[in-house]
């Protein structure tokens, strides 16, 4: 089996006021992969990231990219790999062109060799007619978009995409997606996403790994966590108001607005049942869609009842520590 | 990288540096040129004609190679200070980083940026000062490996502020407080052998006052210190201060959490 294109293994950071970003994590992303790195805010993704592009320095475990051992040869594996932060990180001030062009001058490549590129990643991003502009000048949508042409210039076979999507417009999210779609299939680049659009998770990644508090707490593939999933929640629109909440034997039935219900839904059920009860009582149902995403749902559980463990835990321990919101909010 | 490669990435470096501080030259180039100009018009026209000869020569030719090296100091040290501080502040450090390009390289593209900026800057006043006396050169390779030396120190200084700095205020403190006052009294506007025998010797610690009269040794041939000590003394600051500079950068320090 081939090298994985990221292999963690016991990766602890603890920052230099105490606070312990993360606990010790393994986690492996297979060569081709589109892959979700999920969790609330705080909860050690970045970080993670952090670490494997060289932004944050470890406490310990190791790291390798396609093999290659960060701690033995960070160059080469840097070669490896490419990263889009979360936050803008280019100088607002250089032409979008000048940008990209520098980029593939850190990796080694000549001007005559890196512009056809710089050409050919601003064209499919859309940002060519604006290659001799200030990069302050672009939309929030194109600066991320800049940064995805930027850290694809040197080739990288490992893609990092933190929360590339944040703050862009449902349009352009759907553009960007099929852009990373056809990277990672056409081109075979691995790519770690980071989002809180669960539904780009959902719609994009083959398998997952949810981070809380510094821990993995699952790490699977999205198939087999929407297969987990127990119950869903629909919204059900009425053609008519109601003027009490129907009861449909076995369903959960709630009222939202005079012609608007909330079915929830366990693994098993037929939906078949709850329409032909509504339709015994009158009641006609105009459309129905999810109230969330699936994935929502499962993440939105699993790390309510980690943190309910932790709470517990912190509960029970009478040391008069401090918590981890307290430090996380003096490491910010 | 190859040796190729690592020249690629140096070459990137020190010409996006370059692109930088020409692209805002009326905040980098036009105001060292303007203040200069002022200085030989009041100093060395207006006042020094009533100051009379100064070690042999007229007050404005022995101003000129201070006032020199006095860009030369402020500029190297002040680009690099604020352009990486910049990178630092707006997260474009990080474009650096990620990348394979060692540390040296990053350090050294900072350096030969500042150069660039402190030696031309340089240039551009000793043209300012063809206005008002003609130049010559006693020792002229002397001349150009000082400046050129100095330039590199001062750069260095720079980066370490700037990696050390947490915010803007912080890399103009050491201009004002420190290289300002070190400058003035680097016998920019006097010889030290005008002042008492104590404060000659307090003098002697300014290292500022070596390369000021090392320079001037190389235009007009008369020095107030040995010129082959200052040069050593000069080498071995950037040998120290690059090595701790580098240290740091490895070190991630002010760069990584």
């Amino acid at each position: 089996m081939a090298e994985p294109a990221l292999s963690i293994r016991g990766l602890t950071k603890v920052y230099a006021n105490g606070f312990q970003a993360l606990k010790g994590i393994d986690l492996d992303v297979q060569q081709g992969d589109f892959f979700a790195l999920l969790g609330p805010n705080g909860a050690g993704k970045s970080t993670t990231l952090g670490v494997v592009c060289s932004l944050v320095q470890k406490t310990a475990g190791s790291v390798s990219i396609f093999g290659i051992d960060i701690d033995k040869d960070f160059a080469k594996a840097k070669y490896q790999l490419g990263v889009v932060p979360q936050e803008f990180n280019f100088n607002q001030f250089e032409k979008v062109l000048d940008i990209v062009l520098a980029q593939a001058g850190y990796y080694g490549m000549s001007t005559r060799e890196a512009l056809p590129r710089a050409q050919q990643l601003l064209t499919d991003l859309g940002l060519w007619e604006k290659r001799d502009g200030n990069a302050r000048m672009l939309s929030g949508g194109m600066k991320r978009r800049l940064m995805i042409a930027r850290a694809l210039m040197h080739r990288p076979r490992l893609l990092i995409l933190d929360e590339p999507t944040a703050g862009v417009d449902i349009e352009l999210r759907r553009s960007m997606w099929e852009y990373m779609r056809r990277i990672n299939q056409d081109e075979g680049t691995t790519i770690i996403l980071t989002t809180h659009y669960l539904e780009e998770a959902e719609s994009l990644c083959r398998n997952v790994a949810i981070i809380n508090d510094g821990d993995i707490v699952r790490n699977t593939s999205v198939r087999q966590l929407l297969a987990e999933l127990d119950t869903e929640t629909f919204l059900i629109d009425l053609a008519e108001p109601v003027a009490e909440t129907p009861h449909v034997e076995g369903f959960e039935l709630h009222q939202l607005e005079p012609t608007q219900l909330s079915l929830l839904v366990h693994r098993g059920q037929r939906l078949n049942d709850v329409f032909n009860a509504l339709s015994e009582q009158g009641v006609q149902v105009v459309s129905m869609r999810n109230r969330a995403n699936r994935l929502e749902e499962m993440f939105v559980s699993m790390v309510k009842g980690s943190n309910q463990g932790a709470i517990d835990q912190r509960a029970d321990a009478s040391s008069g520590e401090s918590s981890d919101a307290e430090n996380r909010e003096s490491r910010s | 990288m190859n040796a190729g490669q690592t020249l690629i990435a140096l070459w990137t470096l020190v010409l996006k540096e370059i692109k930088r501080f020409t692209r805002i030259w009326p905040q980098t180039l036009l105001p060292p040129s303007i203040t200069m100009a002022m200085y030989f018009i009041i100093f060395g026209n207006l006042i020094g004609s009533r100051i009379g000869d100064m070690d042999g020569f007229s007050y404005m030719d022995f101003i000129v190679p201070g006032l020199i090296m006095m860009s030369v100091i402020t500029n190297s040290y002040s680009n690099v200070a604020s352009s990486f501080f910049s990178n630092k502040f707006q997260r474009s450090i990080e474009e650096m980083m990620v990348s394979p390009m060692p540390n040296w390289v990053i350090l050294s593209g900072f350096i030969l940026g500042g150069m660039a900026r402190g030696l031309g800057v340089g240039i551009i006043v000793t043209m300012v000062s063809l206005f008002f006396t003609r130049l010559t050169m006693e020792h002229p390779l002397l001349t150009i490996l000082v400046v050129v030396l100095t330039s590199a120190l001062f750069s260095i200084g720079g980066f370490i502020n700037a990696l050390l700095a947490n915010k803007f205020d912080d890399i103009s403190i050491v201009p004002t407080f420190i290289l300002t006052p070190l400058t003035y009294l680097g016998g920019v506007f006097y010889s030290i052998s005008m002042l008492p025998d104590f404060w000659q010797g307090v003098s002697m610690l300014n290292p500022i006052l070596y390369m000021v009269n090392v320079f001037r040794y190389g235009f007009l041939g008369v020095s107030d210190i040995p010129v082959g000590w200052a040069l050593a003394a000069i080498f071995a600051f950037i040998v120290v201060l690059f090595s701790v500079a580098l240290v740091m950068l490895e070190r991630g320090k002010g760069i990584r959490s």
